[in-house]
C-alpha cells in the first residue's frame, strides 16, 4: 500500500498552490518606498582597452540620480572565487581579479561598464545611451587551443598566460596508467565537445539593494539558490559589510539549475548603490541580459583513450580536458572541471589506471561555472560514449560490456580519490532491461525502416557524487568555505512546527518533502510543519541548494535537529507521565509509559514546555527549539542505468526521441512523486543538450545564440513520454535518512544514450559515422551522413 | 522601448492619412515589431495600428473564385477560415504560437516580408495578388529581397488575393530554435501549371524554384524531381544550417509537399 503521509508518501506539493494561482513572491514582485532602477550598460564587443568614459551628458539626463563605472568600485574586492586548484606542479591557479564593473578593459560581451541609477527604468536606460565610451577593440580569445599558444593576446595582461591552471590527477597515477595504454589489446580514442550551454531559469535574475542609516543595515533581495553564501562572499569580501549589518534574502526563486548559486556583479552593485544614493536601487535582468551574464555551462574540450585487454577488461583510462572559464573566474569555476569532474572518472566500472589531465584556460566569454551535474554529466559522457565506441569497434554487445566492467563490491576505492559506500550497478541494469523492453527494440527497428526511418537504441550508465561534503576533505582540496548545512526545529507551544533550513528550494519541493520526514519522526499531520528558507535572519546558516545536497545534508541536519527536540520531550513527558524518560515512546503525537496504558499527547507536552507550571525547571529549560549543523563524512553516490530509442529520418537528419527510460538508485525515497519530478526535468535538460541547446560565440566573441530565435530550448513537443523508477534502492550508509540526492540525475544520466541511440541509428543504415558533437541537430546529423 | 503617440483609425482612409505624417510607421499585429519597439532596435514617432479597420479583417471569395483575405486578419482566423484553400490554412495553422496567430496578420506578416516567414511563399506560390490602398501587385512582382518589398512608404497591405490551387501543400522543415521555417515549400498545383516558393532558404528571401516547376507541371510525382539539384550558392549560412544543407531540404520538402498535396 503507498502510504499517504510521512516518508515514501507522494504528497502533493504545497508550493504549487501559490505558485499556479499567481501568489508566490518572487523578487521581482517586491517594491519599496524610494526605490530606484538602475540599467547596466554592457560591453557590446569582447575584448577592448576602455580609454575614457563620458558620462556627463548621461547625468544631466532627466531623472538620473547617480552613475557608476569601475572607477566607483576601485576601493571594493573583486567577486572571489571559492575554491582554489592547485595544479600539477604544486602552484596555485592563476586567479585575476573580477570587477564589479569594468576598470581600464572589457572582457566579455556583457560585461558592466557602466550603471545608471534613475527614478525610472526607461530613464536608466534613455541615460545610458548617452554614455559616450572611448574603447580600443582588441583580438577576442575565443578559441581554447587557441589562447594556449605561445603570443597569443591574454585575456589579463597581469598574468602569466591564458592558463589558469594544468591540473593532473591523480598524478601519482600517471605513468602506470600511461604504461597500461601502451601494453594494452585494444584502445579506444575519442575526442568530443561537451557543449557549452545557457542555464535560462524561468525567472531572470534580480536584485533588489536597500540600506538603513537608522542601524548601519544593508538588506539585499536576491534570486539565489544559498543566500548565506552570498551574505559570505559579498559581506567579507566584496564590499566589507560584517555580516550582522548585511541581511540577505532570496524568496520565491524561479529555477536555479547552479547558474544562482553564484555571486554576481549586479548583487554587489544594488547593495553597494543603495548606500551610495541612500535610496533602495532595484535591478531586473532582461531576458537579453540573461544570456550575456548569467554564468554558462559545461564548455569542455576533450580526448579520451579506454584501454582494454583481450578479455575486454577495462584497464586504463586517460583524458586530456580543455574547460572553458570564460573571461573571469565565477564562484566554483575553478571546482567543476576538477573535483566534481576528474573524481567521477571511474564512472560504475572498476578500472585500476585513471589519469586526468585538465587545462583550464581563459578566453573573452561570459564566466562559466557549474550548471546541473556541473562536471559529472561531463564525466559520464566521455566514459559511456567512449566504452560505446570500444564496444562498436570490438563487436560486442554495448551492456554486457558494461556489465562485465561493473563495480560490484562495495565500499569500493576508485583510483579517482573517491569511495563509494554503497551501490548495485547490476540492479538497475536488469531494471532498466525490463522497462525499455530491449526484447522488442528488433521489431521496432523493422517498423521504423519500413516507414523510412532508422531506429538505434542507445544506453548508458551513470555515477555522480552528491550531498556535497565532508568540510575537512574539501579544505584539503581547495575549497575556502565548508560544506556542511544546518536546521532549526522550532516547536511552538501549540505543537505545530517551524523548521528553519539552510536549504534554498527553487523549484525542488522542500517545503511539502521536508515536514514529511518530521511527520514520520515524531507522528503529527504534515500540514502542522511548516519549513522556513531563504533568509538570513531567520534561518541559523545555511549552505545553500546545489549538488543534489539538500536533503543528504540538510535534511539530515533536520534529522538531527528533530532528534534533540524529541530527547528533549521526552523528558518532559517522563515528568509529566512521573515515569523514566528511558521508559517513554513516541508513536503517532502520543508520548507512552513503555508496558503500560499511561500517555501523554504531543500538543500536551509542548505546551508544558511553554507554560512550564508542572514542568521540571530544575533539569531542562522551559521551550522547545532545537538546532543541529551536519557534515557529511562522505558524498553520497546515486547511481543508474538509462535507455533511448531515437527515429533518424535519412533525408533530413531530424532526431526524434520515441522511448525514453531510467532507472536510478537514490536510496531511500521521501516522495516518490517529487523524485519522478526531478528526474523528468533533468532528462528534459540533457536532452536539450543532447539534441538542442548550443551557446556558440564567434571569432569575433560574439554571442551568436543570444537569444530564443537562436538558443533551442527543449519543449514539450520534443520530449517522449519518459518511463522512470527508483525502486532499486541501496542507501546511503552514513547519513541518517540512507538517501542520495537526485536532482542532478537526468541532466547527468540522459546525453550519452541519446547520442549512442542515433550513432546506433546511423550505423543501422548504414552510415560508418563514429560520433557527432552535441547538440546532434538536423544539419549536424545530416552533415555527419554526408561524410 | 521609446515612448511613442499611437493611433487607431477606423477606416482605411484616416490609417492611410494618419500614416502620411512624419516618422510614422504601421502596426499589424506587432508580433515583429513590438518586440523590436521593446529592443529599442526602432524608434518611431507615431504607431498606427491597423487592427481597428474592420473592412481590413474578413475572408470571402470573389467572382473570379479567389481567396480574399483582409490585410487585418490574423493567422487564427485564417487558419479557421480558410477551409477551401486547405494548404493554406494549414500553413497558417502552424505559424509562431497561439498568441502569435492571435495576434499577428497576413498584411503585417508580408509587409515585413521575414525571410523564413511562412505567408510569403503561400502568396509567391499560389501566384497572389497584393492589394493595397493604392494598387494591386503581383506576388511575383511584390517580393524584392529580405525584408524587402514593392510596398512605397504609407502603403498598406488591405487585402491578399489568391486563386485557390487543384491541390497544395506546404512543408516546413523548422529551425529548431525559432520555428521559423529553416526551410519551407509551397507547392501549387493549377490547371495551367505548377508554382513552387521556397521560403528560409535564400539570402535573397522567398523565390520560385522555376526548374522544378516546369518539371512538376509536366508529371506531378516526387520522381519527377529525381534528376534537379539545388544550387547552394546563394542559400542563408547560419548556426542551423549550411547551404548545402538548406539546399538538400528545398528539394527534399519540395518532394514531400507533392506527396502531400490535397
Amino acid at each position: 500500500m503507498p502510504k499517504d503521509s510521512g516518508i515514501g508518501a507522494s504528497t502533493k506539493r504545497r508550493e504549487d498552490i501559490r505558485f499556479l494561482t499567481g501568489v508566490g513572491n518572487y523578487t521581482d514582485d517586491i517594491n519599496v518606498f524610494g526605490q530606484t532602477h538602475v540599467h547596466f550598460l554592457r560591453a557590446d564587443v569582447a575584448h577592448a582597452t576602455i580609454n575614457s568614459i563620458d558620462i556627463a551628458a548621461a547625468e544631466a539626463m532627466p531623472g538620473v540620480v547617480k552613475i557608476f563605472t569601475g572607477a566607483d568600485f576601485e576601493p571594493v574586492g573583486g567577486i572571489p572565487c571559492g575554491w582554489q586548484i592547485t595544479d600539477r606542479h604544486g602552484e596555485p591557479m592563476q586567479e585575476p581579479k573580477h570587477p564589479i564593473i569594468a576598470h581600464g578593459k572589457i572582457r566579455h560581451v556583457g560585461e558592466i561598464v557602466a550603471a545608471v541609477v534613475a527614478e525610472s527604468l526607461t530613464q536608466a536606460r534613455d541615460a545610458a545611451e548617452a554614455i559616450e565610451l572611448g574603447l580600443t577593440e582588441l583580438p577576442a580569445v575565443v578559441n581554447m587551443k587557441d589562447a594556449l599558444k605561445g603570443g597569443a593576446t591574454k585575456v589579463h595582461d597581469e598574468l602569466t598566460s591564458n592558463l589558469c591552471y594544468d591540473w593532473g590527477f591523480v598524478e601519482e597515477n600517471k605513468d602506470a596508467t600511461d604504461a597500461a595504454i601502451k601494453g594494452a589489446a585494444h584502445v579506444t580514442t575519442l575526442e568530443l565537445v561537451n557543449n557549452r550551454l545557457v542555464a535560462n531559469p524561468m525567472e531572470p535574475r534580480v536584485a533588489l539593494g536597500e540600506y538603513s542609516r537608522a542601524d548601519d543595515m544593508h538588506t539585499l533581495h536576491t534570486t539565489s539558490q544559498n543566500p548565506h553564501v552570498i551574505r559570505l562572499l559579498m559581506g567579507a569580501f566584496v564590499l566589507g559589510i560584517p555580516e550582522h549589518k548585511l541581511r540577505v534574502v532570496a524568496p520565491d526563486v524561479g529555477g536555479g539549475f547552479g547558474t544562482k548559486i553564484f555571486h554576481y556583479a549586479e548583487e554587489a552593485f544594488c547593495t553597494f548603490a543603495a548606500k551610495a544614493v541612500n535610496r533602495p536601487v532595484k535591478w531586473t535582468s532582461t531576458r537579453s541580459e540573461a544570456f550575456m551574464s548569467d554564468a554558462h555551462g559545461r564548455d569542455h574540450v576533450t580526448k579520451i583513450e579506454l584501454a582494454l585487454d583481450a578479455d575486454n577488461n577495462f584497464v586504463a583510462l586517460r583524458t586530456d580536458t580543455h574547460a572553458n572559464m570564460g573571461a573571469y573566474l565565477s564562484t566554483f569555476a575553478s571546482s567543476v572541471p576538477t573535483w566534481l569532474h576528474g573524481t567521477l572518472m571511474a564512472g560504475n566500472y572498476k578500472t585500476p589506471n585513471i589519469y586526468v589531465n585538465v587545462k583550464a584556460v581563459f578566453t573573452n566569454t561570459v564566466p562559466v561555472d557549474a550548471y546541473r551535474g556541473a562536471g559529472r554529466p561531463e564525466a559520464t559522457f566521455q566514459i559511456e560514449r567512449v566504452i560505446d565506441k570500444a564496444a562498436r569497434e570490438l563487436g560486442v554487445d554495448p551492456i554486457a560490456l558494461r556489465r562485465q566492467n561493473f563495480v560490484t563490491e562495495f565500499p569500493y576505492a576508485t583510483p579517482v580519490a573517491v569511495e563509494y559506500d554503497t551501490g548495485d550497478y547490476e540492479a538497475t541494469m536488469a531494471k532498466l532491461e525490463e522497462m525499455a523492453d530491449f526484447g522488442g527494440f528488433a521489431a521496432r527497428r523493422a517498423a521504423s525502416e519500413k516507414a523510412g526511418k532508422w531506429r538505434g537504441l542507445g544506453v548508458n550508465c551513470y555515477i555522480e557524487a552528491c550531498g556535497i561534503a565532508p568540510s575537512n576533505l574539501v579544505g584539503q582540496l581547495g575549497a575556502r568555505a565548508g560544506l556542511y548545512d544546518a536546521a532549526t526545529v522550532r516547536v511552538n507551544a501549540t505543537g505545530s512546527i517551524s523548521v528553519m533550513v539552510g536549504a534554498h528550494s527553487h523549484g525542488q519541493g522542500h517545503e511539502t518533502s521536508f515536514p514529511q520526514v518530521i511527520s514520520e519522526m515524531i507522528g503529527i499531520p504534515e500540514d502542522q510543519i511548516d519549513i522556513v528558507h531563504g533568509d538570513t535572519s531567520k534561518i541559523p546558516f545555511g549552505m545553500g541548494t546545489y549538488g543534489s545536497r539538500s536533503l543528504a545534508v540538510c535534511g539530515s541536519a533536520m534529522v538531527r535537529a528533530a532528534e534533540k527536540v524529541i530527547n528533549k520531550a521526552k523528558k518532559i513527558a517522563a515528568h509529566l507521565l512521573e515515569a523514566s524518560d528511558a521508559d517513554i515512546e513516541l508513536k503517532d503525537g502520543q508520548f507512552s509509559v513503555a508496558g503500560t496504558d499511561k500517555s501523554v499527547a504531543w500538543g500536551d507536552v509542548t505546551l508544558a514546555a511553554y507554560v512550564p507550571h508542572n514542568y521540571p525547571l530544575e533539569d531542562i529549560e522551559p521551550g522547545l527549539e532545537e538546532t543541529a549543523f551536519y557534515d557529511p563524512a562522505n558524498f553520497t553516490y546515486p547511481a543508474g542505468a538509462y535507455a533511448c530509442e531515437v527515429e533518424v529520418d535519412p533525408e533530413t537528419g531530424k532526431v526524434t526521441i520515441e522511448r525514453f527510460a531510467a532507472a536510478d538508485d537514490f536510496g531511500n525515497v521521501i516522495n516518490p512523486m517529487i523524485v519522478s519530478g526531478q528526474v523528468h526535468g533533468g532528462i528534459a535538460q540533457g536532452v536539450g543538450q543532447a539534441l538542442l541547446e548550443n551557446c556558440a560565440y564567434d571569432e569575433d566573441g560574439q554571442l551568436v545564440s543570444a537569444s530564443y530565435m537562436d538558443y533551442a530550448m527543449p519543449r514539450a513537443d520534443d520530449l517522449p513520454f519518459y518511463q522512470v523508477d527508483h525502486s532499486c534502492q541501496t542507501p546511503c550508509t552514513h547519513n541518517p535518512l540512507g538517501v542520495k540526492g537526485c536532482g542532478e540525475a537526468g541532466a547527468i544520466g540522459s546525453p550519452p544514450s541519446v547520442v549512442n541511440a542515433v550513432i546506433d541509428a546511423l550505423q543501422s543504415g548504414g552510415k560508418d559515422v563514429a560520433h557527432i558533437d552535441m547538440p546532434l541537430t538536423p544539419s549536424r546529423v545530416w552533415g555527419a551522413m554526408q561524410g | 522601448m521609446y515612448a511613442f503617440e499611437i493611433e487607431k483609425p477606423s477606416t482605411i482612409a484616416d490609417a492611410v492619412l494618419a500614416l502620411s505624417g512624419e516618422d510614422t510607421q504601421a502596426l499589424g499585429g506587432g508580433q515583429t515589431l513590438i518586440p523590436t519597439l521593446k529592443q529599442r532596435l526602432a524608434a518611431p514617432e507615431v504607431l498606427v495600428s491597423l487592427s481597428g479597420v474592420s473592412e481590413m479583417v474578413g475572408i470571402c471569395r470573389n467572382d473570379a473564385g479567389e481567396m480574399c483575405i483582409g490585410g487585418a486578419t490574423t493567422h487564427a482566423a485564417v487558419a479557421a477560415g480558410a477551409g477551401a484553400f486547405p494548404a493554406l490554412a494549414a500553413l497558417a495553422s502552424h505559424i509562431g504560437d497561439p498568441a502569435v496567430r492571435n495576434r499577428g496578420t497576413i498584411g503585417g506578416s508580408l509587409a515585413n516580408n521575414d525571410p523564413s516567414a511562412c505567408y510569403p511563399a503561400a502568396a509567391l506560390g499560389a501566384g497572389a495578388t497584393i492589394k493595397t490602398n493604392t494598387r494591386d501587385i503581383a506576388a511575383d512582382d511584390y517580393f524584392e529581397g529580405m525584408f524587402s518589398t514593392a510596398l512605397d512608404e504609407g502603403e498598406i497591405v488591405t487585402e491578399v488575393r489568391f486563386p485557390v490551387p487543384e491541390v497544395a501543400n506546404y512543408q516546413k522543415f523548422v529551425q529548431p530554435a525559432s520555428r521559423f521555417a529553416l526551410v519551407g515549400v509551397f507547392v501549387a498545383k493549377f490547371a495551367d501549371g505548377v508554382r513552387i516558393a521556397v521560403t528560409g532558404a535564400s539570402e535573397e528571401g522567398v523565390f520560385r524554384w522555376t526548374e522544378a516547376e516546369a518539371a512538376l507541371s509536366a508529371d506531378f510525382s516526387a520522381e519527377a524531381l529525381s534528376d534537379l539539384t539545388v544550387p547552394a550558392d546563394g542559400m542563408i549560412a547560419d548556426l542551423h544550417g549550411s547551404p548545402a544543407y538548406r539546399a538538400h531540404l528545398v528539394k527534399v520538402m519540395t518532394g514531400r509537399a507533392v506527396g502531400a498535396a490535397t
